[in-house]
């Protein structure tokens, strides 16, 4: 496993810069147009994440290798109030934030894994993966 | 002039930039007493959830405002990351192109139109 990029979240000019970072990346293990066009959607909406109910955080991006096959993985990781009930935040359209409740349960579907660790005042991890 | 507004949209936009064109949009929309709107999302490589809703919210905003809008230029794997994303852009008309679109506001003005010619035009 080999750590490429780190990107600290603090802005929503930032969303952008881990947008462009996640389509480099993306590149790099040539991913087709729609794969890269869903890890990087995806990307965008556990970043604003980071960043509405997080209070900001970092991204971590790396490239994997396993046996042939190459894979996309990025980490979201804060330290805000965490999240009470998970599989809740999972479901379409529940939001505390304001927006349409897609972030979450949407970016779980646009990846081939999907990991989220957290609890109350510990903050969270979400971890996706797209393989090519 | 009371005819089509053309919106391109050629950077990726971050989110105070994406409401404030929603602002600006809506004002201009009543300002110039536009009829249609067409957004051209040609550029854009990526929707997420925050610009489907900006495009969204405009599209219901312009409606109050008696103006149609038509979402044109929407890459494939823009569109299969959207509804797989869980937005299904209900209520927003798209074309392919901004003369599909075009075509699109042009019909849908031909319906009021014949209501206009009884009544006062300004």
């Amino acid at each position: 496993m080999l750590k490429t990029e780190v990107i600290t979240v603090a802005t929503s000019g930032d969303i952008v810069l881990v947008r462009h970072a996640v389509r480099r990346q993306a590149l790099k293990i040539n991913l087709s147009l729609v794969d890269q066009t869903k890890i990087v959607t995806a990307a965008s909406e556990l970043a604003r994440n980071l960043l509405i109910y997080g209070g900001g955080g970092e991204v971590t991006l790396e490239l994997l290798q396993q046996g042939s096959r190459n894979g996309l993985r990025a980490e979201f990781v804060d330290k805000g109030p965490g999240i009470p009930d998970i599989n809740l935040a999972l479901r379409d359209g529940f939001t505390t934030g304001g927006g349409m409740g897609l972030g979450l349960g949407g970016a779980k579907r646009l990846v081939n894994e999907f990991n989220i660790e957290s609890a109350p005042g510990k903050g969270t991890r979400v971890t996706i993966t797209r393989w090519r | 002039m009371g005819d089509f507004l053309l919106v391109t949209i050629q950077v990726d936009m971050h989110d105070q930039l994406a409401s404030a064109l929603q602002d600006d949009l809506t004002n201009k929309i009543a300002r110039v007493k536009a009829k249609g709107v067409l957004i051209d999302i040609s550029s854009l490589d990526i929707v997420d959830s925050f610009i489907g809703r900006m495009l969204a919210n405009t599209s219901a905003m312009a409606r109050v405002l008696d103006a149609q809008t038509v979402v044109v230029g929407m890459q494939p794997a823009v569109a299969i990351t959207l509804v797989e994303l869980g937005l299904n852009l209900s209520g927003i008309h798209t074309a392919l192109d901004v003369e599909k679109g075009m075509e699109m506001l042009r019909r849908h003005m031909d319906i009021p139109d014949l209501d206009e010619e009884t009544g006062a035009q300004d």
